[in-house]
This record gives C-alpha cells, sequence and structure tokens, in this order.
C-alpha cells in the first residue's frame, strides 16, 4: 500500500491520510484519481488529457512541483508515501485545483501573443530551421502552461507581479519569430520592475520544467535584448 | 529594476570587475615584501592615473550598490515607490561623496 498525505482546503487547510494500493505503473495521477473516485468524492484536483499535452494536472509531489501524469510513484515515493500539494505562488481554489488567471494574465502582459502587425504578410513565411532566431524558438515553444516553473520560482514568491518564467520564456520565442512586428512593444512590456530583469537566475524553473525547456536561458536572451533595446536610447 | 537601472547596473559591473581585480592585484603584488601607510602614500601621491582609477571605482560602487540595494529592499519589504528611490538615491551620493573624499585625500597627502 502506498500512504498518501493530500492537502485539503484552500489556504488554510490540512493534509488528509490515505492509503492508496501500489499497482504497475502507477502515476501520480492515478493515485489522486483512485482516491477521488473510490475513497472521497469531494477531492478536487484537476487533469485533462493524462499524457503530458494539456498542462492542467501539475501539483507539487514530495515538495516538488511535477506533471502527475507523466510522473511514476515508483519514481517519487521511494519509501511508500506521497505528499500532494497544490501548486506553489497560485491561489488555491480548493485541494489540488488552483487559479491560473493570474498566471496566464501574465502571458498577456509580456505580450505573449504573435503580433502580426497592421500589414500582415499575405503568403506563407519561409523560416529556415538551421537560423539562430528559429532555432531559439524552437528551444521554448513546446510549453504547455503547466504552471511547474511558476510554482518552482522563488521571484515570484517575492514578488506578485513578477511575470514569471512561463510568460517570459513565450514571450522569447515572439522576439526570435521573424515574423513578428511588435517586438519594441514586446521588448519594452518585459523589461519593467517585474519583467526579465527580476529574474535571479536561480535555474529553478529549468530545473522542473516537465518539457525540458530552459525559461532561464530564454530569461538571459530578454535580459540581452532589453540591455542593447536600452543602450539604443529606448528605456 | 526599470532598463536604465538594469544597464547601469550591469554596465558598473563591469568597471568594478576590472578595478576590483586591479585593487586587489595591486595590493599582492605590492605588499610582498611589507609596506607601511606612509610608504603607501609616498608612492600614490600626486598620481593622477591612480586617483583616476580610484575615482572611477568609487563612481561604479556609487552607481552599482544602491541598485542592488533597491532590488534587496523590494524583494524582502514592502517598501516601494519615491521615498525609497529617494533614500537609495541619497545613500548614492553619500557614497561617492566619501569615496571621493578618500581619493582626493590620498592625491594630495
Amino acid at each position: 500500500m502506498l500512504s498518501v498525505d493530500v492537502w485539503r482546503g484552500t489556504r488554510e487547510g490540512r493534509f488528509q491520510a490515505f492509503q492508496v494500493p501500489r499497482r504497475e505503473n502507477q502515476t501520480v495521477l492515478d493515485v489522486v484519481t483512485e482516491i477521488q473516485r473510490e475513497q472521497d468524492p469531494t477531492l478536487a484536483y484537476r487533469f485533462a488529457c493524462r499524457v503530458g499535452m494539456c498542462g492542467s494536472c501539475a501539483m507539487v509531489v514530495n515538495g516538488r512541483p511535477r506533471w502527475t501524469c507523466r510522473t511514476r510513484v515508483s519514481e517519487v515515493a521511494h519509501d511508500g508515501h506521497l505528499r500532494l500539494e497544490p501548486l506553489r505562488n497560485f491561489t488555491v481554489v480548493k485541494d489540488l485545483a488552483v487559479e491560473m488567471t493570474q498566471f496566464f494574465d501574465k502571458w498577456h502582459a509580456a505580450r505573449g501573443y504573435f503580433e502580426p502587425g497592421p500589414q500582415p504578410a499575405t503568403n506563407f513565411a519561409t523560416v529556415p530551421p538551421a537560423t539562430a532566431e528559429r532555432q531559439a524558438a524552437d528551444a521554448g515553444i513546446e510549453c504547455i502552461g503547466c504552471g511547474v516553473c511558476y510554482s518552482a520560482c522563488d521571484v515570484v514568491a517575492w514578488d506578485e507581479n513578477y511575470l514569471g518564467p512561463a510568460a517570459l520564456n513565450r514571450a522569447w520565442t515572439l522576439v526570435n519569430d521573424v515574423r513578428d512586428q511588435e517586438n519594441d512593444a514586446r521588448l519594452k512590456a518585459v523589461s519593467g520592475e517585474s519583467g526579465c530583469v527580476a529574474c535571479h537566475t536561480h535555474m529553478s524553473c529549468t530545473k522542473f520544467c516537465p518539457k525540458a525547456i530552459a525559461p532561464t536561458y530564454a530569461i538571459a536572451g530578454l535580459k540581452r535584448a532589453v540591455l542593447r533595446r536600452a543602450l539604443r536610447g529606448r528605456a | 529594476m526599470t532598463a536604465a537601472l538594469f544597464v547601469a547596473q550591469r554596465l558598473s559591473a563591469v568597471v568594478l570587475a576590472l578595478a576590483v581585480a586591479v585593487h586587489l592585484g595591486t595590493i599582492l603584488y605590492a605588499v610582498r615584501g611589507g609596506l607601511t601607510a606612509g610608504d603607501i602614500l609616498g608612492r600614490t601621491h600626486g598620481n593622477i592615473w591612480l586617483a583616476g582609477f580610484y575615482a572611477a571605482f568609487v563612481i561604479a560602487v556609487a552607481v552599482h550598490a544602491p541598485i542592488g540595494l533597491r532590488n534587496i529592499v523590494r524583494e524582502w519589504t514592502a517598501w516601494r515607490g519615491t521615498t525609497l528611490d529617494a533614500v537609495m538615491g541619497l545613500f548614492a551620493l553619500v557614497l561617492l561623496a566619501l569615496g571621493l573624499r578618500a581619493v582626493i585625500a590620498v592625491f594630495v597627502a
């Protein structure tokens, strides 16, 4: 049997203990689902795809943020114990479900959306895969928006306005999108008090990203771009 | 930290990296056989290059330290806004005044 402590409540709450049978190839999400379906239907959590694509099921597992659908119990519960908490740096809706609005609002604040400009190109752009910009964009484009990096980030914990690794990573992919027409505005958006320059390069985001993306390098790239922009007198 | 402060902090850090290395290297080289304060002042007195170097060092410190301290205060406390910026500006002026005073004192000693 697996002993599982699950956070119950919102900001205030307590851990509730459950016993769950060990099964072959069992994931942490399987454990949560088994608890919710077999033992306590009032347990709130979130998931959708179960295959590491949607970014819905992230939680803090034994103290570390993880995507639970792709985390096997055998990887993390070496002593037969799991401690499950909601992601840090988010408002807890209930139990293991968190409010993602602020997280995605920050993507918008970082202008983390494609800007074709007032006169979009009428034909497909050719972007050779070997170019430096394309490779920099490719390195961060697979983000699934799970919030693991945001949960792991110390700077977010210090400054609730900090845009966070995911939003800044998205901004960096767009800075390197040769089709985008609003990079000056984007660099201005990410260069404020709570933008990329606030990053301390602790690299927790890079350490815990389940997609092996390195937001730290994206943020470093933004810092260089912001520096160049400021040296051109556009602070 | 705004982009302007970020640039100021990074550029002053470049100056400091060189200045600290030269400063420490000079100390290690100069004191090999033992050195008194009198000996030091005897060599540094009236040296415009040394005074210029340490003036640049002091200016870099006066730019760099208040920006870093401002960041720390903003991260660890709720203090924000113009009072914080004013106090950090004052801190920069104090560092600048004390540092340049020492540079001038050594130059004219």
